[in-house]
């Protein structure tokens, strides 16, 4: 199968970088799946899993707490920060939630809001799926 | 002429002193090497951010949001200074300063409000002395090893909070680019209005989700954070490259100042025992 190149960074470093078949991508207005010669797109990513195929039995799955991702022949994903699904669990996840309350109690704006309890929501999908 | 002991303690004094640079520098030089990797690792995204906005921003037509096209007037300016927690690294935090100093008087002279953020202490100290009624806040990373996105984005975050109050039209970024150990250029970079070149547009549609608007929108307040972990990673490789040559310095000065006492001493001590030869000589013909 045809391949092109992924890259994945967060504001600390590269995280990933190669030649990768498939990518599916968890943005604001649902899963999708990027492959070789995909339209140009640009959008928002909300916190959820990157699932990387490299080759036809290789996966890769990590954890991404939001970001953007721009596809223009490669695609480039800004997270803000991203780690290996299996060094994330429950308990980890339990605390996001917390976090993400507590700004929801904090936030003064209206905007904030809804970020806030928006991402409340997609943490609270996420610790289903991975309960499951 | 000082005595025999004395030239023995000065001797000593100049040794330990040469003792505490030399750790000192090699300590820098360990740091230097993280700092530097730091800086390096972030680069990729820092870079990236910049090409994604530029794509995007070469595809608006007209204003965008203020972030993006400024508020329209440039009367009050937010100079974000960003300097080191201790000092003992040559001009690493007079140089910012002297940057930042020189902008802060030109502006003043033009007439125009100057706002000032300082980040780390040294600049804080260097500053108060001119333009104590300036500063508006300090931010304080003494108790931070290695500087990490969590602690540039609450700077980030305070930041764009007073530009939505109509605080400031123009934030500009003060600190050291780290080229190489002997070379840290002082820089001042432009935040907000956001100093962003736009390449050719994209050829084709580019589809985006949710909007252009939206994007940019959530875009350009994590451009500044990151704009300035960026700087303050630069300014951290900086400190440390500054710190290692000036102890390099030091090091070797204290080399020098030994080896000319020693000859001092030496020379000393060899005339005395001349002396005191030539007495018991004269002293023993006189019999």
């Amino acid at each position: 199968m045809a391949t092109f190149h992924f890259e994945l960074v967060s504001p600390e470093k590269l995280l990933y970088s190669g030649e990768v078949e498939a990518v599916v991508v968890p943005g604001i207005e649902g899963l999708f799946t990027v492959m070789k010669d995909h339209a140009p797109v640009m959008t928002v990513l909300k916190a959820g899993v990157i699932e990387i195929d490299e080759a036809a039995n290789k996966k890769t799955k990590l954890f991404v707490r939001g970001g953007f991702a721009d596809v223009a022949g490669s695609l480039t994903i800004l997270a803000e920060s991203a780690k290996p699904l299996e060094e994330l669990n429950a308990a980890q996840l339990a605390q996001e939630i917390q976090n993400a309350e507590e700004d929801l109690a904090d936030a003064t704006s209206e905007t904030a809001k809804k970020q806030a309890s928006e991402k409340i929501d997609q943490l609270k999908e996420l610790q289903a799926a991975l309960a499951a | 002429m000082p005595s025999l002991k004395d030239l023995r303690n000065r001797i000593a004094s100049v040794k330990a002193t040469q003792k505490i640079t030399k750790a000192m520098q090699m300590v820098a030089a360990a740091k230097l090497r993280r700092a530097q990797t730091a800086a390096e690792a972030a680069r990729p995204y820092a870079e990236r951010m910049e090409t994604v906005l530029a794509n995007l921003a070469s595809g608006i037509s007209g204003g965008g949001p203020a972030l993006l096209s400024g508020t329209g007037k440039s009367e009050t300016h937010l100079l974000i200074v960003a300097t080191a927690e201790r000092g003992l690294c040559g001009g690493f935090n007079s140089s910012i300063v002297r940057l930042a100093r020189e902008r802060i008087l030109a502006l003043q002279a033009e007439g125009k409000t100057v706002k000032i953020l300082c980040v780390g202490k040294k600049g804080y100290e260097q500053l108060k002395r001119q333009f104590e009624k300036l500063i508006v806040e300090v931010v304080d990373l003494r108790s931070v090893r290695q500087i990490g996105f969590e602690n540039a984005d609450p700077i980030g975050k305070k930041v764009i909070g007073w530009f939505e109050e109509g605080q400031f039209d123009v934030a500009t970024l003060f600190y050291s680019k780290f080229r190489s150990v002997i070379a840290q250029i002082p820089t001042a970079q432009q935040l907000i209005p956001a100093d962003i070149q736009c390449g050719a547009p994209l050829s084709g549609a580019y589809e985006c989700e949710p909007g252009e608007d939206e994007i940019l929108a959530a875009l350009l307040p994590r451009n500044i954070s990151v704009q300035i972990f960026r700087g303050l990673l630069e300014n951290a490789a900086s400190e440390q490259g500054a710190r290692m040559s000036a102890m390099d310095n030091a090091t070797r000065n204290a080399g020098e100042m030994i080896k000319k006492q020693t000859t001092i001493y030496n020379r000393s001590r060899q005339a005395m025992i001349t002396k005191e030869l030539i007495e018991i000589i004269s002293g023993a013909e006189a019999l």
